[in-house]
């Protein structure tokens, strides 16, 4: 056990390290791109002059190094600053939207997860049978079509033909639990489609691989039942596989959802970080991005301790 | 003259501008043509539901920084300017109750309307405008700014009156002074406060989460009686087309604008749905940098003009929901439109004379984004293959939409661009064809031409300036660096409660203006 | 492998797996013969926009008025000639550099480790705009762009399969042996983790295509007017809230060709198992 804790520690030190090395490179990759918040805030419109007076009114004209510096600076007390666009700050205004995203990412992924282990483990135990390849050819189909796409099949069938859901998810703080889930299972489920089939995919691969393992044909030999066989012996470990790709999904769920998003008119935060990106909003991009880098290395590490801790050959190393 | 107006002999605009040339035009003026032959059977109440097609998180209230349509509507709903452009084009007095140009219209005097009340309680006067001007002039990041350099001095007479000084004449200064950047806002000690979503409009501002949803709510003090008809207005943000027309036709909202061109049909087609449409100034156009070879050739420029069938784009990439454009930026719905010049017409063959005339084969790039118009890439696909029959090549670069105007426009050689267009053909020449103007995307200049510009702008006798934007519009056809291939109409769908007078086209929407003209049957 | 042997092998797998051969077999052939095949040019402009289906365009037009076959026929080359290109670059980094953080673990594991986070943790879509943007959008960049970011997600199982494998006896025994870290990995560790590889193959070429289409709504992606089929799924896709089947044309392609694949993956995948139950 010490030598997990050790793991985790040295691996969120380094986390941090991470985070920094990756706000070097959004701000600076966020720089290079073509012109600034003045810029893009005038569009067409802009002139030299008004550039300039824009410009020194949001701090521009300090060297993007300096501007750098003052935000780590805030970071590490805590503040994340002002967005440059609206002067608001940007913790309350990442806030409610994180909270969104949080939201919609843990209702897809309780319905994904459960979905796509049940939906393997049946598919390696009936492997070859008719249910294999019918979920199977579902899953693999879904996951064909780009997201927007299976978006706009669920809105044509349950917001347009049968009228079941609304067809935009625009949802307010205010709003009861029950109405926020009803709201939102349309994205939810356009994102379950998503994300199952390659969850369910490696589920089953992972375990038909064990399967031919000596200590799974011994435990055949002994007449133990397939389902338990499967369950007791092939799963756990199977698990490392599993447990990456289903972090890997997770992390899809927050952080990659900007177009479900956009067609369902959801304001989460992947919106935020394309508007702010847009706009060259810097501060606003920054905290978004620490959010999806922290999110990311989050999951990463857990699935990488469950990988250890599943397998005693990792856990205690010689 | 007033004759001549009911037989039809001149527009209404034209008999507007006589007026406004003759120093007559009054108050009573004014309430006749504005809103007095609107007085339909209009009814209070409800909430009206608006998706509108832009907005954005970096979005803000200040005047100065509105850059898209969603907070153009906003700006129309919760603020007024001194002068309102109507459904026939003309600008009439909104805030202000009449002006008077003075000194062959160097000098312009605008009375303001009494009485009118801001949303914090405060009462308009010269004061407010003073100060709302003042936002956009001098050290200011306000796109307005270029506008307002002919400004010399504002000052006021009186509570009621603030008198401009400009540098030289200008018969069309209302429609600068009316530029919707210009909002009017209450103000104290003599600034104001631009992000307080203060104003004089229909509305009154309760709610706003930017990117996202505005509600306000009607402003029972308003100014005008016969407008401003919900009791609620809710605008929300849907950037996606699809998203946009599946929230009209599932009822989440009642009026989209923007409708996606390839299906307006089957929206029209969807019951209780109507989709309507406008044509105004708005053009779709390809500048060529007549600075940068092979496109400082006036040959080169003539051969790319005949080499596109402007029909085809305007049915494939429109879908009919426009009309073609004669290679200069003035609209048919122009005052003076030059109607009697020539359509230019694809013509392979004098593509093809005009390209040997510039020694032969023709090899250019054209960038488009989407960010330059909705189906620019399409049209340059289209271009390129209208273009291949007269022996030209074009190389269709698809850029970034990202970054389109800072890194493509008016930095590429040859690319894709939109106008939302002006109402007056001064304004429009002097934003983007006058030699040295900062929007001058073409990096053009002509001196006979620019000559024109200054002597058209101060003219007052309406015979002659036709006749000079006449001549400017055949020179920019035939020897300016840009394709105009389009006019696009606004489209938007709404449901069939909503019901309205004739629309004006100047923006999209009923000139932006949808949230105070209309009402529920 | 002999000819006759292949052949034996087709004739010995399972319907689905013949089904999902004869699949890819078909799409090589259209792809490498698309001029051949396709009844008008991939960028000729030939009629009104949406015409119907009929004797002249077998599937109708697209929005410019061309052949929507024919750019189906065209888009089967180009898109699945990049897929493949972006797909075999993405394991060839990803597996390689996963099997070595594995195998020698320590500061090397740590920094990949680490380098993969990065890559992993900025939105991939973003992380699209920026280099392409800075870099521009030629094809080089689009592939070494999406190959890139794909192979960090290969690198992660990669890793996690070849960690398991590493502590098994006959690791150990060959690295007491004294055999040199690519021995090891190409002939200890990588026949023991080909079976989850494969199965993420299968799926990541598919994914190429739908990024290819995500990055089309910046603006970014393959330069028209060539055809493809991810762009031609997003440029029709408000046709499908109108009942109009159009954008599931291209759609279709893609779903077919993904399970095809997958398919045959799963074939290959149980019989590197060793199971021998196989229907």
């Amino acid at each position: 056990m010490i030598h997990i804790l050790k793991i985790v520690a040295q691996r969120i030190a380094l986390g941090l390290l991470t985070l920094l090395v990756i706000s070097l490179f959004i701000t600076f990759g966020v720089e290079l791109l073509p012109g600034d918040l003045a810029e893009s805030i005038l569009g067409q419109s802009a002139t030299p002059e008004t550039v300039r007076v824009f410009r020194a009114e949001l701090g521009l004209d300090k060297p993007a190094h300096l501007r750098y510096l003052d935000w780590l600076a805030g970071m590490a007390t805590g503040d994340m600053g002002v967005s440059l666009a609206n002067k608001r700050e940007i913790s309350e205004l990442v806030g409610i939207r994180l909270a969104n995203t949080l939201f919609l990412g843990g209702f897809a992924a309780a319905i994904a997860v459960p979905l796509a282990l049940l939906l393997g483990i049946l598919a390696a135990l009936y492997r070859n049978s008719f249910y294999d390849r019918a979920v199977n050819v579902f899953t693999l189909t879904s996951i064909s079509f780009p997201e927007f796409f299976v978006a706009y099949i669920l809105i044509l069938f349950f917001a347009i033909k049968f009228g079941w859901f609304p067809g935009i998810s625009n949802v307010s703080t205010e709003l009861a639990l029950g109405d926020k889930l009803y709201r939102t299972l349309l994205p939810a489920a356009t994102l379950t489609l998503v994300v199952v089939a390659h969850m369910m995919r490696m589920t089953r691969a992972a375990i038909i691989n064990l399967l031919a393992s000596p200590y799974i044909e011994m435990a055949r030999l002994k007449g133990i039942r397939p389902t338990r066989i499967i369950l007791r012996h092939a799963l756990p470990n199977a698990l490392a596989p599993i447990v990456n790709v289903i972090a890997l999904n997770l992390a899809y769920l927050v952080v990659g959802v900007v177009i479900v998003e956009v067609v369902f008119v959801y304001p989460g935060l992947g919106q935020l970080l394309v508007d702010s990106v847009s706009k060259r909003d810097v501060p606003v991009v920054q905290a978004c991005s620490m959010i999806f880098a922290s999110v990311y290395i989050l999951l990463n590490l857990s699935a990488d301790v469950i990988s250890i801790i599943t397998n005693p050959r990792l856990l205690h190393p010689r | 003259m007033k004759e001549e107006l009911i037989s039809g002999k001149i527009t209404r605009r034209e008999f507007a501008q006589r007026l406004i040339a003759l120093g007559i035009i009054g108050s009573s003026a004014g309430t006749l043509l504005t809103w007095a032959d609107k007085a339909h059977a209009a009814k209070r109440g409800g909430r009206l539901r608006a998706g509108i097609a832009h907005g954005s998180t970096t979005d803000t209230l200040d005047p100065a920084t509105y850059e898209n349509g969603y907070m153009s509507k906003i700006n129309y709903a919760i603020q007024n300017h001194l002068g309102e452009v109507d459904h026939t084009g003309n600008m009439f007095p909104e805030l202000a109750e009449s002006w008077d140009p003075q000194n062959g219209a160097k000098t312009w005097v605008f009375n303001l309307r009494r009485g009118v009340e801001f949303h914090n309680g405060k009462t308009l006067d010269s004061d407010d405008v003073i100060a709302s001007f003042q936002h956009h002039m001098g050290e200011t990041k306000s796109p307005a700014k270029s506008l307002l350099k002919q400004v010399s001095s504002i000052r006021k007479d009186g509570k009621y009156k603030v008198v401009f000084e400009l540098t030289g004449g200008n018969a069309d200064f209302p429609f600068v002074a009316s530029d919707y950047h210009i909002a009017i806002k209450a103000s104290k000690d003599g600034k104001i406060n631009p992000t307080d979503g203060i104003g004089t409009g229909a509305y009154v501002l309760k709610e706003m989460e930017m990117g996202v949803r505005f509600f306000g709510t009607r402003n029972p003090n308003y100014f005008k009686p016969d407008r401003g008809w919900f009791n609620e207005l809710e605008m929300l943000s849907i950037v996606d087309p699809t998203a946009r027309s599946n929230a009209l036709t599932t009822g989440e909202v009642d009026v989209i604008d923007r409708v996606d061109l390839k299906t307006a049909h089957l929206l029209a087609r969807k019951s209780g749905i109507k989709v309507e449409e406008t044509t105004g100034t708005k053009h779709y156009t390809f500048p060529m940098r007549t600075d940068t070879p092979p496109f400082d050739d006036n040959n080169v420029r003539m051969a790319l003009k005949h080499a596109v069938n402007r029909d085809e784009i305007v049915e494939k990439v429109l879908f009919g929901h426009g009309v073609v454009g004669n290679d200069h930026p003035i609209a048919p719905s122009n005052p003076f439109h030059a109607a009697t010049l020539p359509q230019r017409t694809y013509d392979p063959d004098k593509a093809r004379f005009y390209a040997k005339k510039a020694g032969g084969s023709i090899k250019v790039q054209l960038s488009a984004a989407d960010a330059a118009f909705p189906g620019a890439v399409d049209a340059a696909v289209l271009y390129k293959e209208h273009a291949a029959v007269a022996g030209i090549d074009i190389e269709v670069i698809r850029e970034p939409s990202d970054g389109y105007w800072s890194n493509v426009w008016m930095k590429k050689p040859w690319g894709a661009c939109y106008w939302g267009g002006r109402p007056t053909e001064d304004w429009m020449f002097s934003t983007a064809y006058m030699g040295g103007a900062s929007w001058n995307d073409t990096f053009w200049k002509h001196d006979r031409f620019d000559k024109l510009l200054i002597q058209a702008r101060a003219e007052t006798d309406q015979n002659k300036r036709r006749e000079m934007y006449y001549e400017m519009q055949q020179i920019v056809r035939d020897e300016g660096g840009v394709v105009v291939p389009m006019f696009a109409n606004y489209v938007f769908g709404t449901t069939d409660k909503i019901e309205h007078g004739t629309l004006a086209g100047n923006w999209d929407l009923d000139g932006d203006k949808f949230h105070e003209r209309w009402w529920y049957s | 492998m002999p000819m006759s042997n292949l052949f034996k092998e087709f004739l010995s797998a399972p319907l689905t797996a013949k089904f999902g051969m004869l699949v890819i077999f078909g799409y090589a052939v259209i792809s490498i013969f698309a001029p051949l095949i396709a009844p008008y040019g991939e960028t000729e402009i030939l009629g009104g926009a949406y015409e119907l289906w009929g004797d002249k365009y077998l599937l109708g037009t697209d929005n410019l008025g061309r052949d929507m076959l024919s750019r189906l026929i065209y888009g089967a080359r180009n898109t699945i000639g990049i897929a493949l290109l972006i797909t075999v670059l993405a394991f060839l980094l990803g597996s390689i550099t996963g099997m070595i953080a594995a195998t020698v673990g320590g500061w090397t594991d740590q920094i990949l480790g680490r380098i993969v986070d990065v890559l992993m943790s900025i939105p991939s879509l973003i992380f699209a705009l920026l280099v392409l943007s800075i870099f521009g959008t030629a094809m080089p960049y689009l592939i070494s762009v999406i190959a890139i970011l794909d192979s960090t997600r290969v690198f992660r199982l990669a890793r996690a399969t070849a960690m398991n494998v590493a502590v098994m006896d006959f690791v150990e025994v060959a690295r007491l042996r004294g055999e040199r870290l690519g021995w090891i990995t190409v002939k200890e560790i990588l026949p023991n983790i080909t079976a989850p590889l494969l199965a993420e193959f299968g799926l990541r070429f598919c994914f190429v295509f739908l990024f290819i289409s995500a990055l089309s709504f910046l603006g970014l992606g393959i330069q028209p007017p060539t055809a493809d089929w991810g762009s031609m799924v997003r440029d029709n896709s408000t046709l499908i809230t109108y009942d109009d089947i159009t954008p599931l044309l291209p759609a279709g392609a893609i779903a077919l060709l993904t399970v095809a694949v997958n398919f045959v993956v799963d074939w290959m995948l149980h019989k590197s198992s060793g199971l021998k139950d196989v229907s």
